[in-house]
């Protein structure tokens, strides 16, 4: 039956085209706009790790000038990064799971087919934990142990991008890169990975693509690389010319971040933090009120206010709009039901039911709704386009909508979810009204 | 076949009641071939209506096949009209934007029904109508008396035991009227009971019995007892 009422719908739609193309496109336009939008939303509101929201923390200790907090609109955190001293303390410590310390730095690399052409690459200096921590898939190969951050050992890990720069699509595991002026030996590939926010370094664009190159924790202090990120400093007497300057001094500029698998370890490190504080207060280091803080994933992205209330008052915007179209939508449905309101008396008169007319006319709308749908998704794919191209050149922090650049599979789901109430609410009204007419109010008037 | 017993149908709107039927009795034998006459508004088209269960009445019982039929719910009534009853109209009422094929396969569609059976159904009721050659031509492409035609291979392709038509020959010329009549008493000959409005005098003499309507009720009530007006056999019509 369902095959039947589709025909009647198509010859139906057919017969009406420039009417069927306007119902189509305002189902298209408030989806479209709605979907845009909600993957935005989506994008900066979601919990990327939300997974191990549990079991991952941000570690975070106010070192901070004593003199005012580090950011004054939000007093009661504790700067996002942390000292050289502190970092490599507490990463000393026994009780996570697992612990990352990193920071971005930007190297030239070359090597592979492209040996001869060096090119600027973003680089992640971090201990090998941070592929476990944070789920990061491998297309070849693996990580590296604590032992090469100790080494340092010459290995390195490459984006999946970066690996099909230097080796044309090839698995580079085994292959030598130069990296700036040494020698690394690829170890890993990873798999495509964009964690939206990119939560575990906000301070340079949260929606930033994550680093194509990583290298191990030791090889910052041995090449002397500081920090391409934030480095905050409050101290101006402290000399932060070279890197051991900068890793002796009170200035904050690497991410921590510890895996703790129950409430007892979660307990422990609370403790070691707290010890640590007081030890440090003890020698004048700290100056400013305890503030130690383990912070989960989803707690540490309110913390960061990446969701802004443009964000969500943008979104009501355009559930209003998708209301706006939905209502026009429904009122043409409404009009063109009604002009074959005699048809449906007719097959009234020869034994359709009620909800045979109802459903004729539904599957009529679902049909219009589904075009809608490929309508407003390729509408919102041409949004986040023109979004990625507004954004492209913008380097300001927490400015960058570049990531979006996929109509991932959140948005498809949001985008059927749309079309089956936007079936029901555009047309299951017009639908009933139809069934409902009397069939002798139009038999005489054919 | 057909048997209504004080039945009452009122039409009411803000301001007005009308009695289209009045405490109306009428009853139709199996295979009967009836014509009701009557003037304009005289409340005939409403009695096809509420015999066609398109329209429901405030009193009175109506007994169709044996059955009463007084209070169905709309599915029951639906279920009805499919499956007991045919329809021919004063203006064909055929689907525009469906082929004759496709129009007459409607009633059809609302049955569980193989398409092999449909398709044999409706290309008999196209054969037995002489239409055969037209069943992939819109009703727009036919001429009047061609889309009675389809019209009436509409009403008997799902074999109901009743057929109701309301001035089928309304819009024909007295030729294409006559082929119209023609064929319907065709029809009653092969056992389909016949109830027919019209105005048409000559046509009301081709019939078994004519029953006459004034002011929503029968003229000649003692015409209407079933028991008086037997049809005659199908070899003393033919």
């Amino acid at each position: 039956m369902f095959a039947y009422y589709g025909r009647l719908a198509l010859r139906s739609l057919a017969s009406t085209p420039g009417l069927t193309a306007l119902m189509v496109l305002a189902i298209g336009l408030g989806i479209g706009v709605c979907v845009t939008i909600l993957t935005v939303y989506h994008g900066v509101s979601s919990n990327p790790l939300w997974w191990k929201s549990d079991r991952v923390y941000a570690v975070t200790m106010d070192a901070w000038n004593p003199a005012e907090p580090a950011y004054p609109e939000r007093p009661h955190l504790a700067p996002p990064q942390l000292t050289y001293i502190d970092a490599t303390y507490l990463a000393a410590s026994d009780v996570p799971l697992r612990k990352v310390i990193t920071y971005p730095v930007n190297a030239v690399v070359s090597g592979g087919v492209n040996a001869g052409r060096a090119f600027k690459t973003r680089t992640r200096i971090t201990t090998g934990d941070f592929f476990g921590m944070f789920d990061v898939p491998f297309q070849y190969g693996g990580g590296w142990t604590a032992a090469a951050d100790a080494g340092p050992q010459n290995v390195i890990v490459l984006s999946r991008a970066l690996n099909a720069k230097l080796f044309g699509g090839a698995s580079g595991v085994g292959q030598t890169i130069r990296w700036n002026d040494r020698e690394f030996q690829v170890i890993g590939v990873l798999n495509d990975w964009q964690p939206l926010p990119r939560f575990y370094d906000m301070n340079t664009g949260p929606f930033d693509d994550p680093e194509d190159a990583y290298i191990p924790w030791g090889w910052g202090r041995v090449l002397a690389q500081i920090t391409s990120g934030t480095l905050r400093c409050w101290n101006t007497a402290e000399p932060v010319d070279t890197y051991e300057q900068v890793a002796a001094s009170s200035c904050a500029w690497i991410q921590m971040w510890v895996e703790l698998p129950d409430a007892s370890a979660r307990e422990r490190m609370q403790t070691v933090l707290d010890a640590y504080w007081s030890e440090q207060r003890s020698a004048l280091r700290f100056q400013r009120p305890r503030n130690n803080r383990l912070t989960n994933v989803a707690q540490w992205l309110r913390d960061q206010e990446i969701v802004q209330d443009d964000n969500r008052m943008l979104v009501r915007l355009a559930f209003a709009f998708l209301v706006v179209c939905l209502i026009n939508t429904a009122g043409l449905l409404l009009a063109k039901f009604l002009n074959s309101a005699p048809a449906s008396g007719i097959r009234r008169a020869l034994g359709a039911s009620r909800l045979h007319i109802f459903m004729q006319h539904i599957v009529e709308a679902g049909i219009l709704a589904a075009g809608g749908c490929i309508v407003g998704l390729l509408l919102s794919a041409a949004g986040l386009w023109g979004l990625r191209v507004l954004y492209a050149n913008s380097t300001e922090t927490g400015s960058g909508y570049a990531g979006f650049s996929y109509v991932d599979s959140a948005t498809l789901v949001w985008a059927l979810v749309l079309t089956v109430v936007t079936t029901l609410l555009a047309g299951s009204y017009p639908a009933w009204r139809i069934g409902r007419v009397p069939p002798t109010v139009y038999l005489k008037s054919q | 076949m057909l048997k209504m017993t004080h039945v009452s149908k009122v039409y009411r709107t803000d301001v007005i009641e009308t009695h289209a039927l009045r405490d109306f009795s009428i009853a139709v034998s199996d295979g009967e071939f009836v014509a009701v006459t009557g003037p304009s508004g005289s409340g005939k088209t409403t009695f096809l209506n509420v015999a066609g269960l398109l329209e429901p009445f405030e009193s009175g019982v109506y007994e169709l096949a044996n059955a009463d039929v007084s209070r169905l719910s709309d599915n029951a009534r639906s279920r009805l009209r499919n499956e007991k009853l045919g329809f021919i109209f004063q203006s064909f009422n055929l689907i525009p934007t469906l082929n004759i094929y496709d129009n007459v396969d409607v009633p059809l569609r609302y049955r569980r029904m193989s398409s092999a059976e449909r398709h044999k159904r409706v290309s008999g009721a196209l054969d037995l109508v002489g239409l055969s050659a037209r069943m992939k031509h819109l009703p727009s492409q036919l001429s009047g008396g061609q889309q009675q035609r389809a019209a009436i291979a509409r009403a008997i392709v799902g074999e109901p035991v009743l057929l109701l038509a309301d001035e089928p020959t309304g819009n024909l010329d007295s030729l294409m009227a006559r082929q119209i009549m023609d064929l319907l008493a065709e029809i009653n000959r092969s056992g389909t009971t016949i109830v027919l409005v019209t105005h048409d005098a000559e046509l009301a003499r081709r019939s078994h019995r004519n029953v006459h309507i004034v002011d929503g009720q029968l003229a000649d009530p003692g015409a209407s007892p079933p028991q008086t007006a037997q049809p005659p056999s199908p070899s003393a019509a033919a």
